[in-house]
């Protein structure tokens, strides 16, 4: 496979340039329209083969990948860790030589673990794309919410609060190193049990009332608070957790800007957001969707090593 | 026994306050002369111009896996991986299976180390029946036995309590508690240090304050019971204060701190390099600078490499997943020299005393010295001699090191244990 400018696998922002992003981001735009076609289906990718690897729980990302795949018509197979070998005991590394035995081309995996992604990719010659690892990356995310941003104001200089668990976060960080290589201001907030320690020196603004943030913010991106987090004593309840740092309308309200309000799903409404505001006019979670599939086919695309100055051509004329 | 004459080096005898060019002679598995110019009919002489003369190490903590993972390391194995680092004497913690906590497990460690015939190995025993922190094994007959300190290592004392009552009952035996100072409610499901790194890596961290609030536990404890605490593999600044001045003001406590904690930082964790993955963790900077000042000033008595190995098979694994430990034994004389002699933390005088003057001193072992009455245990290097660490060529079965590649200074030419040479430069794993 010819490699483009962003080698050979996707694992995390960090390690990309702005001129990566917005390359990405660029050629998502004429995929954008594919997904509005009566026939959702090009060329692109025919006779490439990607194996969606899921050792953990997922139905957005992993869907999202799936469709994004099928409509540049790459041949896909999924697997889940039930019923695979994987609960059969079988090592990581054993389950990435027999992929690679297999001839595949692609692997997208969400793994439990921080660094899984690295891990196969540096054992395989297969591209591999993070879907996800433990509590380090979720490229793909990040890189939606960067278009979904985008879609409504410059990034740069934008001020974007990211808020809730980010100590467990893989959608955090993926933000965080997305948004400040585009020049936006970042800032983080939520209980300090759940914000790690050192954040400030990766470059972001810390708040922990979500008053404050929201008075700074021009963008929430509002993350979910998973609900094992209380037995491990980060939060005492849920209902504390809204009355202190739940994304209200009231507290919306006050700000003296119209907000854009993110969410990477899946909610708990009346946890971290308030109904009325998830299905309020500031809410583009439904966007992120829609432009996750633009993404990740954008990143399958420039993988694969598709010309991005090609990919308006590429998706073919749309038919009548 | 043959008689060996060394001839020509620097002996280096901090506890006999000796430094100087001598040859030194070995007899009957005794050091019986040291001064210029020494014969002895028929003795085997070993030409040491240009290299360093020293009593052979001893190190206080390594784990030798037998019994029960006789598939990464042996008792023999790891003697003679000693042997092949300068170390003359090993003490094996007990987190064994099963767990050396009684006097007939003690017993098999010694008759293996005995049949082995290399390094000398000594058992510490278990503070607590099965290291569980419930019951205090027995100390009199573990001490009986063969046993050199006590220690749960591989995790702490439990509770402050069991750490009051070792302390007190092994003052009469004359034996250190060797404390792994971690408050495990702080470091449960930690992967390395946490901070900056471990942040960007989405790693769970563990603090520094999981290992501070142990030391001060156990200095507490000591001071009020006049004990012996021993602490294990120190690797923060906060340790280092609280030992310095707990020592001024007269506390039983002695520590010791790995060569990787003197040499690494969090950051050789940044690839989720499962090598460097051990506990306690890599620190920072500001630790190392910490450690290394401990050491040269005596706050920190101590070197022990906390020898811990571990299959290929565990390492390649997701960091999370993969077990703490690195095996030292091999590379521990070559790291030290190469980053405090050569960084001027210590002189080769400071650094002999940290290898085996004090360790011995701690654990009450006869060993440490070249005074003449001594056991003939003694290491010959060459401090100028580069090499390359291959651990495809480490006499240990496993090969888990974060040294890998690095280029280091000064090798073991001879390690001597009773008089009889067990290590000669160029010996081979494989016999060949």
């Amino acid at each position: 496979m010819n490699r483009g400018q962003l080698g050979k696998d996707l694992l995390g922002l960090e390690h990309l340039s702005a001129d990566d992003l917005r390359l990405i981001l660029d050629t998502a735009e004429p995929f954008k329209e594919i997904s509005e076609r009566a026939i959702k289906k090009v060329p692109v990718l025919r006779g490439k083969t990607i194996v969606n690897l899921f050792f953990e729980p997922s139905t957005r990302t992993r869907i999202s990948f799936e469709f994004a795949e099928k409509r540049l018509s790459a041949d896909t197979v999924n697997v889940t860790t039930v019923g695979s070998s994987v609960v059969k005991g079988e090592t990581l590394v054993d389950t990435a030589r027999n992929l690679e035995a297999m001839r595949i081309d692609m692997v997208v995996m969400r793994h439990g673990a921080s660094g899984a992604a690295k891990f196969l990719a540096d054992r395989i010659e297969s591209t591999v794309i993070n879907a996800g690892d433990g509590k380090h990356e979720h490229p793909t995310q990040g890189l939606l919410d960067l278009l979904t941003i985008r879609d409504h104001r410059p990034i740069a200089g934008t001020r974007v609060c990211i808020v809730g668990d980010v100590l467990h976060s893989r959608v955090a960080r993926s933000n965080i190193w997305g948004l400040l290589k585009l020049g936006a201001e970042v800032a983080v907030c939520g209980p300090q049990t759940l914000l790690p320690l050192g954040i400030g020196e990766l470059g972001v603004r810390v708040f922990r009332r979500i008053e404050e943030a929201i008075e700074w913010a021009d963008v929430l991106n509002v993350l979910r608070l998973q609900l094992e987090r209380m037995q491990g004593g980060y939060v005492p309840s849920t209902r504390e957790y809204y009355r202190v740092f739940g994304v209200t309308l009231e507290r919306l309200e006050r700000s003296p800007r119209e907000l854009l309000i993110l969410h990477p799903g899946p909610m708990n409404r009346g946890v971290e957001i308030d109904s009325r505001v998830a299905d309020g006019p500031h809410s583009v979670i439904l966007n992120q969707v829609t432009n996750g599939v633009a993404v990740r086919m954008a990143v399958l695309y420039l993988l694969a090593g598709g010309k991005p100055e090609l990919a308006e051509s590429a998706k073919g004329a749309p038919e009548r | 026994m043959r008689p060996i004459l060394i001839r020509g080096g620097r002996v280096i005898d901090p506890a006999s306050n000796f430094d100087g060019t001598a040859d030194v002679l070995l007899l009957d598995g005794k050091v019986t002369a040291v001064g210029v110019n020494l014969a002895r009919e028929g003795a085997e002489v070993l030409d040491a111009a240009g290299c360093v003369v020293a009593p052979g190490f001893v190190d206080l903590h390594v784990h030798l896996r037998e019994p029960g993972r006789e598939d990464v390391e042996t008792i023999a194995t790891g003697a003679r991986a000693a042997a092949a680092g300068g170390f003359t004497s090993v003490c094996a913690m007990p987190n064994t299976d099963p767990v050396t906590d009684n006097q007939a497990a003690v017993g098999f460690i010694v008759s293996q180390a005995r049949r082995a015939g290399t390094a000398r190995v000594y058992p510490i025993g278990a503070v607590s029946l099965g290291q569980r922190g419930e019951q205090l094994a027995e100390f009199g007959e573990l001490v009986g036995a063969g046993a050199v300190a006590v220690s749960d290592d591989g995790r702490p004392v439990a509770t402050a309590h069991l750490m009051r009552t070792a302390l007190e009952y092994a003052m009469s035996f004359g034996i250190p508690v060797i404390d792994h100072c971690e408050d495990v409610s702080l470091s449960a499901g930690g992967a390395m240090h946490e901070g900056l790194v471990s942040t960007r890596l989405g790693l769970k961290g563990i603090p520094r304050s999981a290992e501070d609030v142990i030391v001060a536990r156990d200095i507490q404890l000591a001071e009020l019971t006049g004990g012996h605490a021993h602490l294990a593999h120190c690797s923060t600044a906060g340790a280092v204060a609280m030992i310095r001045a707990a020592k001024a003001r007269g506390v039983r406590v002695t520590a010791e701190v790995t060569p990787h904690h003197l040499a690494l930082t969090d950051a050789a964790c940044a690839a989720y390099d499962t090598h460097a993955k051990m506990n306690p963790p890599l620190r920072e900077s500001r630790d190392v600078v910490a450690l290394r000042e401990g050491l040269a000033d005596g706050t920190i008595d101590c070197i022990a490499t906390d020898h811990a190995p571990h299959h290929y098979d565990a390492k390649e694994q997701e960091f999370d997943n993969a077990p703490f430990g690195v095996v030292g034994l091999e590379t521990a004389l070559g790291v030290v020299m190469t980053e405090l002699v050569d960084g001027k933390v210590l002189d080769l005088s400071a650094l002999v005393r940290c290898l085996a003057t004090r360790p011995a001193e701690i654990a009450h072992l006869t060993a440490g010295t070249l005074a003449p009455g001594a056991p003939a245990d003694v290491v010959v290097f060459d401090p100028a001699a580069q090499w390359t660490v291959e651990p495809a060529g480490f006499f240990s079965k496993s090969r888990n090191t974060p040294f890998a590649g690095r280029r280091l200074r000064s090798r073991v030419r001879w390690t001597i244990v009773g008089g009889a040479v067990v290590h000669r430069l160029g010996d081979r794993p494989d016999g060949k």
